[in-house]
């Protein structure tokens, strides 16, 4: 190839590089496959707990979708009140209820019903995250440029989340009236203020160094802001937006059902709830659905994460 | 060596640099520092912990204001200069951007001046060609040895073509061996790109093998004792690193230390990191 020297060179770089890369390691989780499993075990765990109790102190067995005067296949020895089938219905017959008309003589399944109710709670929440977000980070950026600013309005930021939002949630609605725009207001509300918080500090969390730097280059402050304080702070942001992300769903669900949204997860879950004794695996499937849409949107913002923070040092964690 | 005939770059008259504490106490960083620096000079600032050598930088640098005197750079006030992007600097960390790529953190001096897009592609993989990391443009810092980050720091202070370097321990974190190709790759830099350099260093040898000046510091407070001009040939090479002439100058410059009262502390670091934190402050 070349001369040498500049061999020699490369053989030094390779070597200094191996090095790196092997101090670099332990930052590369090489046992990927452990977190799913984890997963899956814990909801094993908690399946088999459920039907323990069940089997232990709960309602007679009988199949799915049958009731009382249908032949019991099980007589647990004890009568717990917290395991009878009001109170925990077994997980079989919440998966049948899935698939049943979600009212009688409805055409759609409750499955159907609930993800189409989720959707509708979903778009709220988005909007509510987007709004709450970027209201999130321009306090935050102003606060971090106005000592004075930041003095004066972050008590204020933090007081307002000490109001119950349950309290709050009929004003809200009393002020902009019954609709989706009270809805998502009320998703800003619990969105915005993780991310002012954490953005006070990520747009902080810069190498003061890099700042000299800049200025060694004669950079503005608008140059400081976009090449150093927000990159630099994305972790913080990352980490703030999937709080909001799931803060996001429930705000959307209270303000649905304070507001008396028709469509969405927190009208279903009002209407579940008034007729439990009638049938306790709605509800519970309403719940199932409910955390599988904050899941669901936590990952969404996760993955996000991971493409915008690639190639950082340690962002596994 | 100091061209009397040309103007100086760099033209220091009767700076103080006195720093107040939080809780009063004073620390005068600099007292009565005059010192020109002719075009294309490569002059090391030397001398013990506390002396004030990185705070006189950044005091060129603009980074940290005099309590009394001024500094001219290129026959304008030191402020005007950065704002002219007349420096490059590097210091003793890469401070590298971890979300930026090599060749991206190159770059970003040149999105800072707005220069179009081709141009900053061409140059930063010029600069990254020059300090031979061609091969690693697409690497993340974190993936680059130590000597490596130091080389991309160095493209990065060149890439806009500053008319001074000022450099402030910049392979104080190095190993020796490292520390010693580094110095001749700087000294290959500087001859092909003229530039001024100004180097802050706690090494003796580093400083005489790669200045035309050495200027002696002595601490509390800090001032020039001596400035030692420095005539071994050039291009210095491992050969001029075994010259008597070297060694001459090297005890030259002990001597010189040691006169002021200074002992060579290794950790010379502590005070760019005190200036360092002032000047963020002030």
């Amino acid at each position: 190839m070349t001369a040498g020297p500049a061999r020699n060179e490369l053989h030094q770089v390779e070597r200094e590089l191996a090095l790196e890369l092997d101090a670099a390691q332990p930052r590369i989780p090489r046992l990927r496959w452990r977190r799913p499993f984890a997963f899956l075990a814990l909801i094993v765990l908690t399946l088999v707990l459920w039907e323990g109790a069940k089997f232990l102190g709960g309602t007679p067995w009988r199949l799915p979708g049958q009731g009382p005067g249908d032949p019991i296949i099980w007589n647990p020895p004890f009568r717990w009140a917290f395991a009878n089938d009001l109170n925990l219905p077994h997980v079989w017959n919440i998966l049948y209820a899935f698939g049943q008309p979600f009212q009688r003589g409805a055409e759609e399944t409750l499955l159907q019903y609930l993800l189409g109710a989720a959707f509708y709670t979903w778009r709220e929440a988005v909007l509510g995250f987007v709004l709450g977000s970027l209201l999130g980070l321009g306090l935050a950026t102003a606060f971090v440029h106005s000592r004075l600013a930041e003095r004066a309005f972050v008590p204020y930021v933090i007081a307002s989340q000490t109001i119950p939002i349950i309290a709050l949630a009929p004003l809200i609605v009393f002020a902009m009236g019954q609709g989706v725009l009270a809805v998502v207001v009320i998703a800003t509300y619990l969105t915005f203020f993780p991310v002012t918080i954490a953005m006070l500090r990520g747009l902080r969390s810069f190498d003061p160094r890099a700042l000299e730097l800049l200025r060694s280059y004669g950079a503005s402050k608008r140059g400081v802001y976009t090449k150093l304080r927000l990159p630099a702070s994305m972790p913080y942001f990352f980490t703030a937006l999937k709080i909001a992300a799931t803060a996001s769903i429930v705000g959307a669900i209270i303000g649905e059902d304070t507001g008396a949204i028709q469509e969405g997860l927190g009208r279903v879950i009002t209407t579940f709830n008034q007729y439990y004794a009638t049938g306790p695996e709605k509800l519970w499937a309403a719940i199932i659905i409910a955390a599988l849409l904050g899941i669901t949107f936590f990952l969404i913002v996760r993955v996000a994460e991971i493409v915008v923070l690639r190639g950082r040092p340690g962002i596994d964690a | 060596m100091a061209g009397a005939e040309t103007q100086p770059v760099v033209q220091i008259t009767g700076v103080d640099k006195t720093f107040t504490g939080r809780d009063a106490g004073q620390t005068v960083a600099l007292q009565g520092i005059d010192l020109d620096i002719a075009p294309g000079e490569f002059v090391s600032l030397i001398g013990p912990s506390g002396c004030g050598k990185s705070t006189l930088l950044r005091v060129i640098g603009d980074l940290v204001q005099p309590t009394r005197g001024t500094v001219r750079v290129n026959g304008k006030s030191a402020e005007q200069a950065r704002r002219d992007r007349d420096y490059g600097m590097v210091f003793q960390a890469p401070v590298l951007f971890d979300w930026r790529s090599v060749e991206d953190n190159v770059k970003l001096p040149l999105e800072i001046l707005g220069k179009p897009k081709a141009w900053r592609a061409q140059r930063a993989k010029e600069m990254l060609e020059l300090v031979e990391l061609g091969d690693f443009t697409r690497h993340m810092p974190y993936q680059l040895s130590g000597g490596m980050q130091q080389r991309v720091a160095i493209a990065r202070a060149l890439s806009f073509e500053p008319r001074i370097l000022l450099m402030d321990e910049p392979f104080g974190a190095l190993d020796e061996m490292t520390r010693e190709r580094m110095n001749d790759e700087v000294l290959r830099i500087w001859q092909q790109t003229g530039t001024t350099i100004v180097f802050v260093t706690h090494s003796i040898p580093e400083a005489v093998y790669l200045s035309s000046r050495v200027v002696v510091m002595s601490a509390r407070p800090g001032r020039i004792t001596k400035i030692v001009d420095i005539d071994v040939p050039r291009p210095r090479d491992d050969e001029s690193r075994e010259s008597e002439r070297y060694f001459q100058l090297i005890t030259e410059v002990r001597e010189a230390l040691r006169a002021g009262g200074g002992e060579l502390d290794d950790s010379g670091t502590a005070s760019a990191r005190r200036t360092l934190a002032e000047g963020a402050v002030g």
